[in-house]
């Protein structure tokens, strides 16, 4: 085990198509910029979950979000992560495929129940802008992305929403996303540490146990933010 | 075919879609390509069956050099007569019934095809020859997932038995496309390999959800890891600056368009016009004739600078125009408007490391979604609002624009519409 924090990106082969990478490299380079050590893995689909400190999950199609779904329950290593607490942050069709169940190619399927939550079709596709409040219990201003997904999400007593849905839809048009420890889901593209930095330092805090990482230049992601919010008539 | 045998109304339709795209040329609102194809489908709604009929028809379709490839190809064919062409990028049925409507009466033509629009176009024109060039990620927002479309390609191909289809080797997911129509009976596909820089859509076999393995030793190699599919034997292949042709011969290829990627564009040119007869070393001269696609490559000097656009729609392109871009001061633009599609999270599947090093500028409506991909990148840049800002920016001498669909369209305004 390396002295180095250790990002985990899960399956990128199956689930990488709505520039997940971006989150990957957006956790890198604020650690890198705290002069935290890291370590990028990229774990493809027919590897072994290796031991990591936090593990992205990103978007992808039906067929790959199921496949990656089964590979994940038979691995066991995403439950041994959380387990002992290690962070996850997952993205649209991983963060369906962390419920109890989810709609695939027109046929449910079984999630990892990492969350108390289910996924199923919704009577329209959410594509767009997506805003929300972001639960106050995280300190954290508001939540921007870009969502595109068909599917609905009905969160269980076991989790809290992510959000409250300012623009879009998110979850239900109501909530948007859900965490419980220090396992998040969220419908947010752009990737969504783009849009949201202080997201990624929340789940590098975490993840290193550092309350304060120091301040980082932020210029072009506060620009960024003000813009798309900007643009949903939220600033 | 000739104007008199069109039926009653497809002659007026025909006659009214040239009228209207005359007038949308006079008036300045646009090139005419899709407005005269839309009025003369109302009036028949098998215009574009009218029109291609009694022509030998060529389809170009796939994700990228689509556009360039059907320059190239109604270069090469137009060895033997005249050939219409939708040259604007109109790509779906209005604008190919606007360009055959316009051409008149031609024995030739070579289409452009929108690959949603593949087995429509298919099903109105019967071509002679369809070439299937590659399917990658494009308009995250919209666009039909990548597996997806070549199921679609496939399906659409299963219907039409007699087209010849000229297909890319390299690229999995149109081999998967093509692969029943090649085993359904001999000498129905011809392969090309003409290299595949993005790889990031074809890690899954479209057929069986199985690994795609690449051999170490043999770069192009590849192969599903249940043996569903393997890289076909290409029969036309390229190398710097040559098409080798199915019997082995090398032909030089002198093209003003620069890149790799454009090397290949001619050897799938040369390959389909192959089909119609005529052979590639009466053909290969003519590609070097071509020195601008639509605005793309085109070349304009403004106060002291050359000024190089360069169209860059997905990451599989963005990866293309570094290959194609001299390491000169650079301006990126970036929009998200319509026909760019809305979610801007792709920049971040293109690695811009290739641009360290160089005076790098960006403008466009989604400039710091690029910003801030750039900062992750380490890449140095400069934020300019206005295209007149970016060149008074950098010193006399080439500037290098890399642009995606309507920021191009933009800066090519800007350029008083440069072809």
């Amino acid at each position: 085990m390396s002295s180095a924090l250790q990002i985990v990106w899960v399956y990128p082969d199956l689930l990488s198509t709505y520039g997940d990478r971006g989150n990957m490299l957006i956790l890198a380079h604020r650690a890198k910029l705290r002069g935290i050590p890291v370590d990028t893995l990229e774990v493809r689909s027919d590897q072994a979950l290796p031991y990591g400190d936090i593990y992205l999950i990103g978007g992808g199609e039906d067929g790959p979000q199921a496949l990656a779904a089964q590979r994940l329950a038979a691995d066991r290593g995403l439950h041994r992560a959380v387990d002992r607490r290690a962070v996850v942050f997952a993205v649209c069709a991983g963060y369906q495929l962390l419920g109890n169940s989810f709609y695939a190619k027109g046929a449910k399927c079984d999630g990892l129940g990492l969350l108390d939550l289910h996924s199923d079709r919704g009577p329209t596709r959410a594509v767009g802008e997506l805003a929300g409040d972001i639960d106050p219990a995280l300190g954290l201003p508001m939540l921007t992305g870009f969502e595109n997904h068909g599917g609905r999400t009905h969160l269980g007593p076991g989790v809290k929403p992510l959000a409250k849905v300012r623009a879009g839809i998110g979850n239900d048009g109501e909530h948007e996303g859900a965490w419980s420890g220090t396992v998040i889901g969220t419908y947010s593209h752009g990737p969504a540490l783009s849009r949201n930095p202080a997201l990624a330092d929340l789940l590098l805090r975490w993840a290193t146990g550092e309350e304060n990482l120091g301040a980082a230049d932020d210029t072009w992601h506060t620009r960024l933010r003000s813009e798309r919010l900007g643009a949903v008539g939220l600033v | 075919m000739t104007e008199k045998k069109l039926p009653l109304r497809a002659s007026l339709a025909a006659s009214v879609s040239r009228t209207a795209a005359a007038l949308s040329r006079a008036t300045g609102r646009g090139d005419g390509s899709v407005i005269g194809g839309r009025l003369g489908m109302m009036i028949d709604p098998d215009l574009l069956a009218h029109l291609a009929a009694g022509r030998r028809i060529a389809l170009v379709s796939g994700t990228n050099g689509k556009t360039t490839t059907t320059r190239f190809t109604a270069a090469a064919v137009g060895v033997l007569g005249e050939v219409a062409t939708n040259s604007f990028g109109a790509n779906m049925p209005t604008g190919h019934t606007s360009a055959l409507a316009r051409a008149g009466a031609t024995p030739y033509a070579v289409l452009e095809v929108d690959e949603h629009y593949l087995a429509q176009v298919l099903r109105a024109t019967t071509p002679l020859v369809v070439a299937l060039l590659n399917l990658s990620r494009d308009q995250l927002d919209r666009a039909k997932e990548v597996a997806m479309m070549a199921q679609l390609w496939r399906d659409a191909l299963t219907d039409h038995p007699d087209v010849h289809v000229v297909a890319n080797a390299d690229d999995p997911m149109v081999v998967y496309a093509a692969a029943a129509h090649a085993a359904a009976g001999e000498g129905r596909v011809t392969w090309f390999s003409a290299g595949q820089r993005w790889r990031e859509d074809a890690h899954v076999c479209p057929a069986c959800g199985a690994h795609i393995e690449r051999d170490e030793t043999d770069e192009d190699a590849w192969r599903c890891a249940n043996g569903d599919l393997a890289r076909p034997v290409p029969q036309w292949t390229v190398d710097e600056s040559g098409v080798i042709d199915p019997g082995g011969v090398r032909h030089e290829v002198k093209l003003q368009l620069p890149g790799k990627v454009n090397v290949g564009n001619a050897a799938t040119a040369l390959a389909v016009a192959h089909r119609f007869g005529v052979s590639p070393a009466d053909a290969a001269p003519k590609l070097g004739e071509v020195a601008s696609v639509a605005g793309r490559y085109a070349q304009v000097d403004r106060d002291g600078r050359n000024i190089r656009l360069l169209l860059a729609k997905n990451p599989a392109s963005w990866l293309e125009a570094f290959d194609m871009a001299e390491e000169q001061p650079t301006l990126l633009s970036i929009n998200a408007r319509d026909p760019d599609g809305f979610d801007t999270s792709w920049l971040f599947d293109v690695d811009f490391a290739p641009l360290r090093g160089r005076q790098v500028l960006i403008t466009g409506d989604r400039a710091y979604d690029l910003a801030v991909r750039l900062q992750v990148n380490d890449v140095a840049f400069t934020h300019v609002k206005t295209f007149a800002e970016a060149v008074a920016a950098v010193p006399p001498g080439r500037l290098e624009v890399i642009a995606n669909y309507t920021a191009f369209q933009d800066i090519r305004a800007e350029l008083d519409r440069v072809v």
